[in-house]
C-alpha cells in the first residue's frame, strides 16, 4: 500500500478541474503531485485513513476531485484552503456524516486502518465512535456536563454509577477541562463558556474513544485564549490519536499541524509536512494561497 | 415643508394608533376579570369557598340552591386529563414524524393540513361525537351503554387540541440546531437515538408548552363537551368515571347561563364558575409562556 503512484491522482485530475477556471488563472495549471512526501515519511507513523480516488458529488455538482491521502495517527493534520474548495467536505466523508445530507454521492475507498468505510455493510455506530467529530460552533446538548460526556458511552450499554463517573473523569481531564467543572459536573452545559464547550465536545469524542478526532474549525468561534487552550490539547491529545483539523487560520496550521493539505476547487493541490507546505511549496498555487495572494 | 410635516403627523397618529390597540388589549382582559369577579362576588356572601368548591351537590334549583362544583370541577378535569393522555403521545409522534422523518414536500403538506383540524368549528365535533361515534360506541362496547360519556369527550378534544400541540412541538424540534442532531450522530447514535436522547431533551421546553396550551384550550372548550359527555351532574368515580356521563364546568355555565334569572343566586354560581375557568385558564397560559420563554433563552 505505500506505493506513490496513487499519491499523483490529485495531480492527474487538476486538469479537467481547473477547466472550469478562468484562463487569467493560469497559473493554477501546473499539475503536481500531490502528497508527495508520502513516500518519505511513511516510515514514521502508521497510517491510519488512507482515501484512494475520492469523489464527492452533491447533485451535479463535483464537490472533491479525486483525492489521494494519508492520515496518520500521533498526527496532527491540517487542511486550508479557500472557502468553498471542500475541505470541510473531504473532513466529513472519513465520519461518513455526508450520507446525512441529501444527494450526495461519494465514490472511491476511504481504508480505515485498511478497511473500507464505505463498504456495504459498515456499521455506521461503530464508524462514528472510531472517528469523531467536533463542529465549528461549540454544541454542548442542553443537559448537565455529566450527562452529555456520558451521552455516547449510554448509547450502546446501561452503565453503573460507578463506571460513568470514571468515564465523565477521565475524558473530562483528557479534554483538560476536569479541573474547571468538577465541582459543578451538574450544572448545565450551556452555562459553560464557549471554549469551555468546545472542551466538553472534544471529552465527549474522548467518552467513546475516538482513534480519529475530525475537527471543523473548532475554534472560529472562540477567543484567542479559548483557541490556545484548544491548540494545547491537541498537541496533547495527538499522544493518543490522530487529529484532522479544517482550519482558516494559516497561523494556526502552521503552529499545531504536522502535516498540512492544500485544498483548491475540491483537489487536493499539495499535501505535506507543515514546515514545507508553508516554507517551500512545490505548487504555485499553495505558495500563492499561504502568501495570502488570495482565498 | 408641508410634505415633512404632514409625514410626522401621520406617523405619530399611527404610533398611538398602535399603543391604543396593544394596551387595549391588556385593558380588555382586565375588564372581564373585573366583569367576573363582580357578578360572581355575592356568591362568595352567601356560601363558603369550601363549600363552592368541595361541595358534592350542583343542583340550583332544589330548594335554596346546592352550589357544590366538585363534580364539575372533576368532570372538566376527568375529560381534560382524558384528552391529554390521548392527544401529547400522538401529537408528539405526528411532530416527531412531521420534524425529522416526514420528507420535506410531505411536511410542506402535512403541517398546514394539521393547523387546518384547528379552523373546524367544535359544533362540529360535537356533532360527529353525539350522531356517529357515540352511538355506535354505545351499540358496539358492552360497557358502554349510553353514547355520552367523559372519555368520548376525551377523545373528540384530543383531536381540538392536537393541532396546537403539533404545531409548537414541531417548531420546537425544528428550532433544535442542526449541530445537536449531528453531533448525536457522529457520536455514534442512531437516528432513533438522537431524536430521542438528544432532540427531545432540547426541545422540552417548547413541548411542555405546546403540552399547556393544548390542556388550556381543552378545559375551556365548551360546545363539544357539552354535546358528547351526557351532561349529568355527577361525581365521576374512579377510573369507570371516564364511561360514564359527567357535566364539565364550561358546559354548565353554557347550559344553564340562559335558563337563570339575572341576579339571582344560581346567576352568580355560574359566573363563580367562569371566575375559577378563567383562572385556570391564565394560570396555564402564564406557565407555558414561561417555559417558552426559559427555552428560547435555553438554546440562544
Amino acid at each position: 500500500m505505500q506505493d506513490s503512484s496513487t499519491d499523483t491522482a490529485a495531480g492527474n485530475t487538476s486538469d479537467s478541474g481547473t477547466r472550469q477556471y478562468d484562463e487569467d488563472r493560469a497559473f493554477l495549471n501546473a499539475p503536481v503531485d500531490a502528497d508527495r512526501s508520502a513516500e518519505q515519511s511513511i516510515a514514521d507513523h502508521a497510517v491510519k485513513i488512507q482515501t484512494t480516488d475520492l469523489n464527492i458529488y452533491y447533485g451535479d455538482f463535483h464537490a472533491i476531485k479525486g483525492i489521494n491521502s494519508r492520515i496518520r495517527s500521533n498526527e496532527i493534520t491540517a487542511l486550508i484552503g479557500p472557502s468553498g474548495c471542500g475541505k470541510s467536505t473531504y473532513l466529513r466523508a472519513l465520519n461518513r456524516m455526508n450520507d446525512e445530507i441529501a444527494d450526495t454521492r461519494t465514490e472511491g475507498d476511504v481504508l480505515l486502518d485498511g478497511v473500507d468505510i464505505y463498504q456495504p455493510g459498515t456499521d455506521l455506530v461503530t464508524l462514528r465512535r472510531r472517528v469523531g467529530q467536533v463542529f465549528q460552533q461549540p454544541n454542548p446538548f442542553p443537559m448537565s456536563i455529566y450527562d452529555n460526556v456520558a451521552y455516547g458511552p449510554r448509547l450502546q450499554r446501561r452503565l453503573s454509577r460507578a463506571e460513568a463517573d470514571e468515564i465523565v473523569e477521565r475524558s473530562l481531564r483528557g479534554a483538560a477541562l476536569w479541573d474547571e467543572v468538577k465541582d459543578g459536573l451538574r450544572k448545565s452545559a450551556m452555562d459553560l463558556s464557549g471554549g469551555q464547550q468546545q472542551r466538553l465536545c472534544i471529552a465527549r469524542c474522548l467518552a467513546v474513544d475516538s482513534e480519529v478526532l475530525l475537527m471543523d474549525e473548532p475554534c472560529s468561534a472562540l477567543d484567542p485564549t479559548a483557541t490556545f487552550r484548544i491548540e494545547e490539547l491537541m498537541i496533547e491529545l495527538k499522544e493518543r490519536m490522530a487529529i484532522v483539523i479544517v482550519t482558516h487560520n494559516m497561523y494556526q496550521a502552521s503552529r499545531v499541524s504536522d502535516r498540512t493539505g492544500f485544498f483548491l476547487l475540491g483537489e487536493l493541490i499539495e499535501f505535506d509536512d507543515t514546515p514545507r507546505i508553508f516554507e517551500h511549496p512545490q505548487d504555485e498555487r499553495t505558495d500563492a494561497y499561504v502568501r495570502g495572494r488570495f482565498g | 415643508m408641508m410634505k415633512r410635516r404632514a409625514k410626522r403627523i401621520s406617523e405619530w397618529i399611527i404610533e398611538r394608533l398602535i399603543q391604543v390597540s396593544g394596551v387595549l388589549g391588556i385593558i380588555l382582559v382586565l375588564l372581564i376579570f373585573f366583569f367576573l369577579l363582580r357578578n360572581s362576588l355575592p356568591m362568595f356572601q352567601e356560601r363558603s369557598l369550601s363549600d363552592l368548591l368541595l361541595g358534592e351537590k350542583w343542583s340550583p334549583t332544589h330548594g335554596d340552591g346546592h352550589f357544590g362544583m366538585l363534580p364539575l370541577l372533576l368532570g372538566s378535569l376527568y375529560v381534560t386529563v382524558g384528552a391529554l393522555i390521548i392527544a401529547i403521545p400522538l401529537a408528539l409522534a405526528v411532530a416527531i414524524f412531521v420534524a425529522e422523518i416526514a420528507p420535506r414536500w410531505m411536511r410542506e403538506f402535512l403541517k398546514p393540513a394539521i393547523e387546518l383540524i384547528a379552523a373546524i368549528p367544535s359544533v362540529v365535533f360535537g356533532f360527529l361525537g353525539l350522531l356517529v361515534i357515540g352511538p355506535w360506541i354505545a351499540e358496539h362496547v358492552e360497557a358502554i351503554r349510553v353514547g355520552q360519556f367523559a372519555a368520548l369527550g376525551s377523545v373528540m378534544l384530543a383531536f381540538m387540541a392536537l393541532p396546537t400541540i403539533v404545531s409548537i412541538c414541531e417548531d420546537a424540534l425544528h428550532n433544535v440546531p442542526r449541530d445537536i442532531f449531528n453531533s448525536s450522530l457522529a457520536l455514534g447514535a442512531t437516528r432513533w437515538q438522537t431524536i430521542t436522547r438528544a432532540l427531545l431533551p432540547a426541545a422540552r421546553s417548547g413541548i411542555i408548552a405546546g403540552c399547556l396550551l393544548g390542556l388550556g384550550r381543552a378545559i375551556g372548550e365548551t360546545m363539544t363537551v357539552l354535546m358528547v359527555t351526557g351532561n349529568a351532574q355527577v361525581m365521576p368515580q374512579g377510573l369507570e368515571g371516564f364511561l360514564k356521563p359527567i357535566r364539565t364546568m364550561t358546559a354548565t355555565i353554557a347550559a344553564e347561563m340562559g335558563e337563570t334569572a339575572v341576579g339571582s343566586t344560581h346567576f352568580h354560581a355560574l359566573f363563580t364558575i367562569g371566575l375559577f375557568l378563567f383562572i385556570i385558564t391564565f394560570a396555564v397560559n402564564t406557565i407555558a409562556d414561561v417555559i417558552v420563554r426559559r427555552s428560547e433563552k435555553d438554546i440562544a
